[in-house]
């Protein structure tokens, strides 16, 4: 896409608002449906990655410290990787706190 | 030069969707539109027409599946009535809105319950929404016209939209008539070979129909409400080509002894042409009435309807369909709502009538244009009248 969505006007959308673009879904900022926000105790992680498999938008990724770590542009605050972890190292914290 | 051939209607439909040579026809038979699709089928099972012809199991399959073949860049054609309709009808706003230029012909039908199978036009009023171009019909001629131009105006590249065709069940559906069926070479003079601009290919992948949330969802319907209207132009030139090759000649709202009448009467469909004869015989007798068919109902010919009632003082506007609970037939309450804001405007009035397949003869229409006099000079306490309806 040229633009952001925010920015299209009417006329600049293709015929039948067909997506030319393959994958720009990534370009979806699913993050700011988030209430909860994932934390990571780095004390606790046992760098597994369950997290990242349970991840329903597959937005956990190991960073180069070998720890996983929630991408939070598409993290939408679920909380299953908390749930999940098995030494209870991610803790979901309120987004105002 | 054409030949002219007594066929029933149902079949020249199916006979002129071989000569635009379609490329699927996803199908499901329903009364009184089976003979239109029963007869593909045996064109195609014959080896007539190289098609694919999917038989599906409802309605709703019958459409999606002329999206899919739309989208590969197929031509497309299917064919439906009343329930049918009915059944398809949230696929109908994706075909529109994903701007796939299905063709489809309508035979009206009357709604459950109680069930009927005959016609009027309360299928054709619950998808007046739907985005689709809305085309009617008075006669088999009219059909097989309209029909060889809906493949035409739907699959221009500045139109992009499916399209209706409106034939009235029984009426002219299962009638026989002697009908001018165009030839091979000047069908394919007069419509192109589709050119769909994204048929869906792997090597060039595109998303169809993809999600929206409230940031854009606003500009697609703005895009969509523009194509439609924009549509109104390929339609007009479409009908003007048509009758420089063909002599017959199309226009969104057509007039019958309407020039400078006092009153006059508008229908749409085939009891048009009863009315003329009502028409025929109220002239004779020295009233000054004339009659206005309503051919393109979407998009809406606004301009056309305000400069064809200018002059007259009274407008009796015959709906085939009920809004129940509302202010008269849709067609009606349309026609009010474009004349409102007019200095010169005839007063309207609402009849409603021919439900469910009932005939009006021409001693109906004479009537109902009496009683719309009448009713224009004395008022009514009730916002329309059901003509014929026993008491």
């Amino acid at each position: 896409m040229t633009k952001p969505e925010s920015e299209l006007t009417w006329k600049d959308l293709e015929i039948g608002s067909i997506v030319t673009e393959p994958g720009n879904a990534s370009q979806y900022q699913t993050g700011d449906w988030r209430s909860q926000r994932p934390t990571l105790n780095h004390d606790r992680c046992v760098k597994c990655g369950i997290c990242s498999i349970f991840c329903p938008e597959g937005c956990i990724e190991q960073n180069a410290d070998g720890y996983f770590e929630a991408n939070l542009f598409y993290c939408k605050g679920c909380g299953i990787c908390a749930r999940e972890c098995w030494t209870q190292a991610i803790t979901m914290m309120e987004e105002e706190e | 030069m054409a030949k002219r051939v007594g066929i029933e209607v149902s079949l020249a439909i199916a006979e002129m969707a071989k000569l635009a040579n379609v490329d699927v026809v996803a199908a499901y038979p329903i009364t009184p539109q089976t003979h239109i699709v029963e007869h593909l089928a045996q064109l195609v099972a014959n080896g007539e027409l190289d098609a694919a012809y999917i038989p599906v199991e409802s309605e709703h399959s019958a459409m999606s599946a002329c999206l899919g073949a739309s989208a590969v860049g197929a031509r497309t054609f299917t064919a439906t009535a009343g329930q049918g309709l009915e059944l398809m009808h949230e696929v109908l706003y994706v075909a529109s809105s994903m701007q796939l230029p299905v063709v489809m012909t309508v035979a009206n039908r009357a709604l459950s319950a109680p069930l009927s199978v005959w016609g009027d036009h309360s299928d054709v009023m619950s998808v007046r929404d739907t985005g689709w171009i809305q085309i009617f019909t008075e006669n088999g001629q009219e059909v097989v016209d309209n029909l060889l131009c809906a493949f035409r105006i739907a699959e221009d590249p500045e139109v992009l939209l499916p399209v209706m065709i409106h034939l009235d069940g029984f009426h002219l559906s299962h009638m026989i008539e002697p009908l001018f069926l165009p030839q091979p070479s000047e069908v394919e003079q007069f419509i192109p070979p589709n050119r769909y601009p994204f048929p869906l290919n792997p090597g060039k992948p595109v998303t169809m129909g993809a999600f929206a949330p409230p940031i854009i969802y606003s500009e697609t319907k703005k895009a969509q409400q523009a194509n439609l209207e924009a549509s109104k132009a390929v339609i007009l030139h479409c009908w003007e080509d048509f009758g420089h090759h063909f002599k017959r000649y199309y226009s969104p709202v057509e007039s019958y002894l309407s020039e400078g009448a006092r009153v006059l009467l508008l229908t749409m469909g085939s009891f048009s042409e009863t009315a003329m004869a009502a028409i025929d015989k109220m002239r004779q007798e020295g009233k000054d009435v004339g009659l206005l068919k309503l051919r393109l109902w979407r998009p809406f010919p606004f301009k056309e309807i305000r400069q064809a009632v200018k002059n007259a003082d009274v407008l009796i506007i015959l709906d085939r369909a009920l809004s129940f609970g509302g202010p008269g037939g849709p067609v009606c309450s349309e026609i009010r709502s474009a004349l409102y804001h007019e200095q010169n405007r005839p007063k309207v009035i609402s009849f409603v009538g021919g439900l469910g397949g009932r005939d009006i003869t021409v001693a109906g229409f004479e009537y109902i244009v009496n009683r719309g006099i009448q009713i224009s000079q004395t008022g009514s306490e009730q916002e329309f009248e059901i003509f014929g309806v026993r008491e």
